[in-house]
């Protein structure tokens, strides 16, 4: 069994930066970056058709970077702020031990 | 109380049996000996991990097939006191020069005694990694981008 090493960020990751690969998928996020959005807000300020922005908001829901709540009669979607959490949960953790590390190893220099 | 882009940081402290010059040293010059080895970008094993004592300075490491990946770069160096470096490594873990995309390493080293030293670590900007790459354009227009990523720090907070 080969061990393979360890990838820095979780798959969720690669798989956002992925999805904002997409130029038409990145513009969405942009917009809704900036504010909550309806999927015919957003129809009407990119030159695709609406079941192409909802196609397109489903992906970057899988990756969770964007959320969506009703409010009213209308469905809102917004950039979800879990993604970019996630990602410091994991840095939290790989700092932990990598200075847990640290501390051993100025331990071991200080007995030389 | 942080304000604007400092929303997303990973903050951390641990203090060390060591003087403030040892512990600067071994972060900086031994990095590679502490370094949990099984972090790493290149596909080969990591043979070596550097950071370069000098500001611009590369932050890098080598694998055992000889290939070196860039993580970032030095913004700060001022032993004992200090070392600021950029973490370039993006979601598919290519080295982005982008510094819009770019979060930002801290350490500082505290005198407490002659030999014990807190570290304070402070990882800020992670939020720049879901940054799509259009903002770096936009950031100094008041109107543009700059607004928008406020409001998406404010989103994130």
């Amino acid at each position: 069994m080969v061990s393979r090493s360890l990838p820095f960020v979780p798959t969720y990751q690669l798989d956002a930066l992925g999805a904002l690969g997409d130029p038409t998928r990145r513009a969405i996020f942009e917009l809704l970056a900036a504010r909550p959005r309806a999927v015919g807000e957003l129809a009407k300020e990119l030159p695709v058709s609406r079941p192409a922005v909802s196609q397109h908001l489903k992906v970057l829901k899988e990756v969770a970077l964007v959320t969506d709540s009703a409010e009213g009669t209308r469905r809102l979607y917004r950039v979800d702020p879990r993604g970019v959490h996630a990602l410091r949960d994991y840095l939290d953790q790989l700092w932990d031990s990598a200075l847990t590390a640290f501390a051993a190893a100025v331990e071991r220099e200080e007995e030389k | 109380m942080t304000t604007g882009m400092e929303t997303v940081a990973v903050n951390k402290s641990i203090t060390v049996n060591a003087g403030r010059e040892r512990a600067f040293a071994v972060f900086t010059e031994n990095f590679f000996t502490w370094w949990p080895k099984s972090h790493h970008i290149g596909k080969a094993d990591m043979a070596d991990a550097v950071i370069e004592p000098k500001v611009g300075g590369r932050w890098y490491e080598r694998g055992a097939d000889g290939v070196e990946c860039e993580w970032g770069v030095v913004l700060a160096y001022d032993p004992p006191a200090r070392v600021v470096l950029s973490w370039h490594l993006q979601g598919d873990w290519g080295y982005d020069p982008d510094p819009a995309r770019a979060s930002e390493v801290e350490v500082q080293f505290i005198k407490e005694t002659d030999d014990r030293t807190r570290v304070v670590l402070t990882h800020r900007h992670i939020e720049r990694h879901t940054m799509p790459e259009k903002v770096a354009a936009g950031v100094d227009s008041p109107d543009g981008w700059g607004g928008i990523l406020a409001d998406y720090a404010e989103a994130v907070a």
